[in-house]
C-alpha cells in the first residue's frame, strides 16, 4: 500500500555564500508519521527545518510541503504548526490569552477558539490554570501547553525543533505520549532532537552530518544495519568521526 | 486583531513600560516646567551700599520690589562678597560706590558695579541683563525729569508671541518631540528586538501572519499610546502652565501622527539591525534622545551653534518637528506656513520606511543562523 507523502524533498541545496548548509537532501515524509531529524549542532538540521517551514528559500532543489511548493511559503504556513525549544509561550500572558492569540494568528474566530480552549484545558487537566500567567507555571507544563497550542489549529504537519531541551525525564515521557496521540490523529510530526533515546521513539530517523543525510530508516533497521545496540552508539559511529576529522 | 490585543496586554502587564509611557511625560513636563527655567524669578542678590543716599536706596527698593530679584543680604564690606558667592547664596552682588547720588547730580553719571556668578553663565547673563534693565529704566526716568529738553530714544521692546518670555513656551514643544521619539522609536525597537531575543519572532514568522502584519501589530499600540501621550502633555501644558494651543489642534495632532510614524519607522529600522535589547536601547538613546535634546533647538538655539552643528541638525527630524510644533502652538501658524517642514518629515518618513522594509526583507530571506 502506497502511503501518502506530506513532505517531498528532492535534491535540496541551501548555500550561505560559499558555505553549503544543506547538500542535496532527498527524503519523503508520510502522513501520520513521526519523523526524527538527528544531527550534531551545525549539521544543517535547523537550516532544513527553516526551509520546510517557509522561513527560508532553498538555493536549488524541489521541496513540497503539504502538497505545496516551497516557493509559496504563505500557503505552507497555514497548514503547519511550529514549536521551538527557545520559546514556548508569552510568559506575561495567561494560558487562555496565549491560546486565544495563537488561534487568532491562524485565522480562527472566537467562536471556534472558545469551545476548543475548554476542550484542550480539560484534556490536559489544566482547567485550574486557565487564568494563570505562563510565567508562574513550571517549565514542564509550559512545554506541554506549548505543544498543545502549536497543534491547536489542526495543522497537517507539526514541526518540533528540539522541543524537550531542558525538560525533566518524566515530562519528556509525557511529552512523547502527546506526540504519539497527535500522530495517531493523522498529524505528521517532524521532530529534531539531540536526545538519542528519543530517536528510538520515532517511526523513522534521519541522521545528518555536515549538511548531508548519512542515514535514513526505521530505528530498528538502522541498528541492524550498523550492528549497534542503540541509536546513540550508531550516531557516534557514523556522525562523530567525520565531524572530528573535518 | 488578536495580535494587537496581545501587544496591549504585554504593555499593561509590564508596569515598567507603563511607567515609561505615562509617568515619564508627566515628570518631564513638571521637571522642565519648574526646575529647568530659563527665565528668572526671585534670584538672590547681595547689596553693598557704600553710599546710603536716597538714590541708592530707591534703586535697592526697586530691585527688591521686582519679581526677578530678592535682596537677601545687605553687606557692609567688600570682604563679604566672596564668601557669599562661594556659599552659593547669591546670584549677584550689586555695589553702589560712595557718594553715588552726589556724583550722579554733579557729573551726570555714576557707575554701579554688578558682580554676577559666572560659574552659571546662563543665569549670570540673565541677572546682569535684568539688573541693567531696571537701572536703565530708573535713569531714563531721571533723565526725563532733569533735562526734559534732551531727546531720549527709549526702545519699547515687545516679545511677539511670548510677551513675558516664558520658558514653558520653549520646552513644551521640546518635551512633545522628546517623548514621541522616545516612545515611538525606542519602545518599538525594544519590543520587536525582545521578540527576536525570546525566539517568539520565529514562531510568528512561521505563522500565516505576513511580516508586515507582524510589524503593524507590534507598532499599532505604540502609535495609539503616543497619541494619548500627546494629548496628556497638551492638557498638562494647558492646565498647569496655562499654555493653550493657538493654532489648529487638528493640524497639530496630524503633524504629531506624522512624527510618530517617522519615529516608528526608525524604531523598526533599529530593530531590524540589532539582535539584543540593550543594543536597541543604546542606539535609540544615543542616536535619538541626545540629538533631540541637544541639536533640535529645543534647549539650545540652533542659531548660536557653530555652522557645522547647524548642518548636522538639518538631517535630524526633531529639528523640523520642534519648529512645526512651535509654529502651531505658539504662533498659531496654519499649514501654509509649515508645509516645507512637513514635507521634509514626510520624505524622511518614507525614506526610513523604505529602508526598514528592505532591511526586514533581507533578514527574512536569509534569516537566522
Amino acid at each position: 500500500m502506497e502511503r501518502e507523502k506530506v513532505i517531498e524533498v528532492e535534491g535540496l541545496v541551501k548555500k550561505f555564500g560559499s558555505f553549503v548548509a544543506n547538500d542535496h537532501l532527498t527524503f519523503d515524509v508520510f502522513r501520520g508519521e513521526i519523523f526524527g531529524f538527528l544531527g550534531a549542532n551545525g549539521a544543517g538540521k535547523t537550516t532544513a527545518i527553516r526551509i520546510l517551514c517557509g522561513l527560508s528559500r532553498p538555493t536549488s532543489g524541489k521541496v513540497t510541503v503539504a502538497g505545496i511548493n516551497a516557493n509559496h511559503p504563505e500557503e505552507i504556513k497555514k497548514r503547519i504548526g511550529y514549536m521551538s525549544q527557545r520559546f514556548s509561550l508569552y510568559d506575561d500572558l495567561t494560558v487562555k490569552e496565549n491560546i486565544e492569540l495563537y488561534g487568532g494568528i491562524y485565522g480562527m474566530t472566537m467562536k471556534e477558539i472558545l469551545p476548543r480552549t475548554e476542550d484542550l484545558l480539560t484534556r490536559l487537566s489544566f482547567s485550574q490554570y486557565g487564568d494563570t500567567l505562563i510565567r508562574s507555571l513550571p517549565l514542564g507544563l509550559r512545554q506541554k501547553l506549548a505543544f498543545a497550542v502549536a497543534v491547536f489549529h489542526d495543522p497537517e504537519i507539526i514541526f518540533l525543533d528540539e522541543p524537550t531541551s531542558g525538560v525533566d525525564p518524566i515530562t519528556r515521557r509525557q511529552f512523547w505520549e502527546m506526540i504519539y496521540e497527535t500522530a495517531a490523529h493523522g498529524i505528521t510530526v517532524f521532530v529534531t532532537t539531540h536526545y538519542m533515546d528519543e530517536a528510538e521513539y520515532c517511526d523513522r530517523v534521519t541522521i545528518m552530518n555536515e549538511g548531508r543525510i548519512v542515514a535514513l530508516d526505521t530505528p530498528s533497521a538502522l541498528r541492524e544495519k550498523y550492528s549497534s545496540s542503540s541509536i546513540e552508539e550508531l550516531f557516534v559511529k557514523i556522525a562523530r568521526p567525520k565531524t572530528e576529522t573535518a | 486583531m488578536a495580535f494587537v490585543k496581545k501587544e496591549f496586554l504585554h504593555i499593561f502587564r509590564d508596569y515598567r513600560t507603563l511607567i515609561i509611557l505615562f509617568a515619564l511625560p508627566a515628570a518631564q513636563i513638571l521637571i522642565f516646567g519648574y526646575a529647568v527655567r530659563t527665565d528668572l524669578t526671585n534670584a538672590s542678590l547681595a547689596v553693598l551700599d557704600n553710599a546710603h543716599d536716597e538714590v541708592s536706596n530707591e534703586l535697592i527698593l526697586k530691585l527688591d520690589a521686582s519679581e526677578f530679584f530678592d535682596i537677601r543680604y545687605h553687606l557692609t564690606s567688600y570682604d563679604e562678597i566672596d564668601p557669599a558667592f562661594k556659599k552659593g547664596q547669591i546670584k549677584a552682588a550689586i555695589i553702589f560706590p560712595e557718594d553715588f547720588a552726589g556724583r550722579l547730580t554733579r557729573e551726570g553719571n555714576a557707575a554701579v558695579s554688578i558682580i554676577a556668578d559666572g560659574s552659571e553663565a546662563n543665569n549670570a547673563n540673565l541677572v546682569t541683563g535684568y539688573t541693567t534693565a531696571i537701572l536703565n529704566d530708573y535713569s531714563a526716568g531721571l533723565t526725563k525729569q532733569l533735562t526734559s529738553a534732551m531727546p531720549v530714544i527709549v526702545p519699547e521692546v515687545k516679545m511677539y508671541f511670548n510677551p513675558n518670555l516664558e520658558s514653558h513656551f520653549m520646552f513644551v514643544p521640546g518635551v512633545i518631540t522628546l517623548i514621541l521619539i522616545l516612545i515611538s522609536a525606542l519602545m518599538t525597537s525594544v519590543t520587536i528586538v525582545r521578540e527576536k531575543e525570546f525566539g517568539s519572532m520565529e514562531v510568528l514568522l512561521v505563522s500565516p501572519l505576513k511580516p508586515w502584519q507582524i510589524i503593524v501589530g507590534k507598532v499599532a499600540p505604540y502609535f495609539f499610546l503616543s497619541l494619548v501621550n500627546v494629548i496628556v502633555i497638551l492638557l498638562l501644558a494647558w492646565f498647569v502652565f496655562g499654555l493653550p494651543v493657538k493654532g489648529s489642534i487638528a493640524l497639530l495632532i496630524a503633524e504629531c501622527m506624522l512624527y510618530i510614524l517617522l519615529g516608528l519607522s526608525i524604531g523598526i529600522l533599529i530593530s531590524a539591525s540589532v539582535q539584543k535589547t540593550e543594543n536597541a536601547m543604546f542606539i535609540s538613546f544615543l542616536g535619538l534622545m541626545l540629538p533631540t535634546l541637544l541639536l533640535s533647538g529645543f534647549i539650545f538655539p540652533i542659531e548660536n551653534m557653530p555652522k557645522a552643528y547647524d548642518y548636522v541638525s538639518l538631517v535630524l527630524p526633531p529639528r523640523w518637528f520642534v519648529e512645526i510644533i512651535r509654529s502651531i502652538m505658539i504662533k498659531g501658524a496654519g499649514f501654509s506656513y509649515i508645509w516645507k517642514e512637513t514635507l521634509i518629515l514626510v520624505v524622511m518618513t518614507l525614506f526610513f520606511m523604505f529602508l526598514s522594509a528592505k532591511k526586514f526583507k533581507v533578514r527574512l530571506g536569509e534569516g537566522g543562523k
